[in-house]
């Protein structure tokens, strides 16, 4: 096979570029519509749960007498709607989306895509209200009840079906580095699942292995689809090609087999035998090499034309995600550290950390990649760019806001605690204002999300006038203009590649 | 044959099912036949009850059940336990709850440190009536309100005025809170014949 990006496998180009674009755009509407519009109600009742529990630590008497409201339902049900409910299928939108542009030919069974939207809702409703209602697992990030998963699991494999039956049809000799990422992503998630709904631990055996699922939902399900958006998205808005296309197999590699060891760094100093906990440390400490390569090849293809932030909104949300990837990672292998982990385990600090990955990099490339292919497989436009700037400002400061005080109050948090002269209480008391950091940047991220929502109900309606053109934070120089609407229209924003067929 | 599409996914399965076989069943295998600690005894009734209503109200996210080594932390000199914690303690442990956080103070020696009834009661009716200050939850739910009559019920949970429901009520456990008590008290750390130094090592 010839190994050249971009050579039809059968040697027959389309005469019209956009046309297979929009076809390929187009085939996948309808379950690409229907997972981002509930993956964003999903967003909207994680939010909720979000405020709620993070206000009960200023008021914990408020709903004190609703047992569904109490902390710690609330709390597994903020994480497993976000997870469960909007991120994993806004990253099924995305992921079957790019199949179709990256293979260049229609995505084969979308039935399969259809059904497992279905199915995926009711196992994530199921979940939500069994949280609630008192039938949690009790086991962190697997909270759902096992008849969630039993929706659930299917739904995956669904996916799954669909894209990887679309391979053999593809009509690329070359399969670009995203689809690397996605393809292994949705072999090992329903591995991860279902191994870790295995019968067979109790104790210790069952918190590494919980430990090594829960990071590997992070690193081998959201992560892979985060980067592959982002090496997709990044050189399509810059107009270049990836900056080494070499080190990009070596990134890969390394994270499949680097990552997926890393999780019971969440157990140092605790009681699982000592090799376990120290086998996934020096993993955790490995994972620099995919993190310093994926960040250099991101950053060195964005970096020449990074002005292009200013006018376009996703690569300013793409770019604060592959910014936030590098950072949320180097923090996690140098976190692993037994030194590191005697202050940060156990805080506020670790918090912190897992909304820098499932946030600030995966779910700011999710919107990113949203902004760029709504407009692409609906035909319509984004209604309004103030919307998008807010919605960018409110969720960039609400996230930097709650990174800074959560890490901050987490490293006080574990000196206080390892000096055993501070009482307990007096560090109960010092958490209080860092808390209400918290809260606040939730607030400012919930008005962010609330525009997100209202934009994507917006073009999804598709409801009077159609917005005009691209939409631009700022009118770009007429040059760069061009260039990003002109001469290959998939580069820039908008739906420029597919202008209103004519009546 | 053999494509190059089978071959990447076929590295990425096999990558995957290795680190599975590391972290969860070698693990699984290994202590598979550890002995319970003293004073580790399988639940039953009351504290297998208990320890459901500790699971589904979440108590796992504000109180880790993992006390750390001498010279890791703080937790011994913090009078959490004598000595820290090891696998066999956790032998009957389904599903384990040994928590990431430490929003409040950890449990795995709650009973030796605080073994009261009515400190307990109290404290998960409402929270500050004990400990003021305090950012826990409240979990009424698990108690009720009863109109006093004659000398009272014997079973009251000792409250605060600001805290209690008024003249003439009081606040009794129900089977739950009991339940859940009794699941408390069986968190205790005896004393093993390891010395405690190499509690961190024992099963290197």
């Amino acid at each position: 096979m010839d190994p050249v990006h971009g050579v039809w496998r059968d040697g027959v180009a389309p005469t019209n570029v956009a046309t297979w674009r929009r076809d390929v755009d187009r085939h996948v509407r309808t379950p690409v519509v229907a997972f981002t519009l509930t993956a964003v109600f999903w967003l909207l009742v994680g939010t909720t749960f979000a405020l709620i529990a993070s206000f009960k630590f200023q008021y914990p008497d408020w709903m004190g007498e609703t047992a569904a409201m109490t902390f710690g339902r609330v709390r597994p049900a903020h994480l497993n709607t976000m997870i469960w409910g909007w991120i994993s299928p806004a990253g099924v939108a995305i992921a079957v989306w790019l199949w179709g542009r990256l293979l260049k030919t229609e995505v084969r069974h979308v039935w399969a895509l259809n059904v497992s939207w279905v199915l995926w809702n009711i196992g994530v409703t199921v979940g939500t209200v069994g949280i609630l209602a008192g039938y949690s697992q009790g086991i962190e990030w697997v909270e759902m009840p096992l008849a969630a998963f039993v929706f659930l699991v299917p739904a995956l494999l669904l996916v799954a079906y669909s894209l990887l039956s679309t391979l053999r049809h593809r009509r690329v000799a070359h399969l670009y580095i995203s689809v690397w990422y996605i393809g292994a992503s949705l072999l090992w998630t329903p591995v991860l699942i279902v191994a870790i709904l295995l019968p067979i631990y109790s104790g210790v055996p069952h918190a590494t292995a919980n430990w090594w699922f829960a990071h590997n939902i992070l690193g081998l399900w959201l992560t892979p689809i985060g980067l592959g958006a982002a090496y997709y998205l990044i050189p399509k808005v810059v107009g270049r090609p990836i900056y080494s296309y070499h080190l990009s197999y070596l990134g890969f590699w390394t994270l499949a087999l680097f990552y997926n060891w890393a999780g019971v760094h969440h157990l140092v100093g605790g009681p699982p035998p000592q090799w376990v906990v120290t086998v996934s440390i020096v993993f955790s400490v490995m994972m620099i090499i995919p993190v310093i390569i994926v960040g250099l090849n991101h950053h060195m293809t964005a970096f020449p034309r990074i002005k292009r932030v200013i006018w376009s909104p996703t690569l300013r949300f793409v770019v604060f995600g592959a910014v936030s990837y590098t950072v949320v990672s180097l923090q996690g292998a140098m976190q692993a550290l037994r030194f590191w982990q005697e202050v940060t385990h156990f805080t506020h600090y670790t918090i912190a950390h897992s909304h820098i990955g499932v946030y600030a990099f995966v779910t700011m490339i999710a919107y990113g990649a949203l902004y760029y292919l709504l407009p692409r497989v609906t035909g319509w436009e984004w209604k309004s760019k103030r919307l998008i700037s807010l919605h960018f400002w409110t969720t960039a400061v609400g996230i930097s806001l709650y990174i800074v005080g959560l890490t901050a109050g987490g490293v006080l948090q574990g000196f206080l605690m390892n000096n055993p002269d501070v009482p307990f209480m007096e560090i109960v008391e010092t958490m209080k204002p860092f808390l209400w950091s918290r809260s606040i940047a939730g607030v400012l991220m919930t008005v962010g999300h609330l525009a997100f929502a209202y934009l994507v109900w917006e073009i999804v309606r598709k409801k009077g006038e159609r917005p005009p053109g691209p939409v631009f934070f700022r009118q770009p120089p007429a040059g760069v203009y061009r260039m990003m609407t002109g001469a290959d229209p998939d580069t820039g924003d908008g739906s420029a590649a597919h202008p209103v067929p004519a009546p | 044959m053999i494509t190059r599409a089978s071959l990447i996914f076929l590295g990425a399965l096999a990558a995957i099912l290795m680190s599975f076989t590391a972290l969860a069943v070698l693990p699984a295998a290994q202590l598979a036949t550890i002995e319970p600690t003293p004073g580790t005894e399988e639940y039953y009734g009351p504290t297998r009850r208990g320890r459901e209503v500790y699971v589904r109200e979440g108590c796992v996210y504000c109180h880790s059940q993992q006390v750390r080594p001498p010279d890791f932390g703080a937790d011994i000199e913090r009078g959490w336990g004598q000595r820290g914690s090891l696998p066999g303690d956790y032998v009957y442990d389904y599903p384990h709850v040994m928590g990431t956080m430490r929003t409040g103070p950890d449990l795995h020696d709650i009973a030796s440190r605080q073994p009261s009834a009515d400190w307990h009661h109290a404290h998960l009716y409402n929270p500050r009536s004990v400990s003021p200050g305090s950012v826990m939850a409240p979990y009424p739910w698990l108690y009720r309100v009863v109109e006093v009559r004659g000398d009272g019920p014997d079973n009251a949970v000792p409250l605060p005025p600001e805290y209690a429901p008024g003249e003439g009520f009081a606040v009794i456990p129900t089977e739950e809170a009991e339940d859940l008590f009794a699941y408390l008290m069986t968190l205790k750390l005896e004393a093993v014949d390891t010395p405690a130094s190499d509690a961190a090592g024992a099963t290197e």
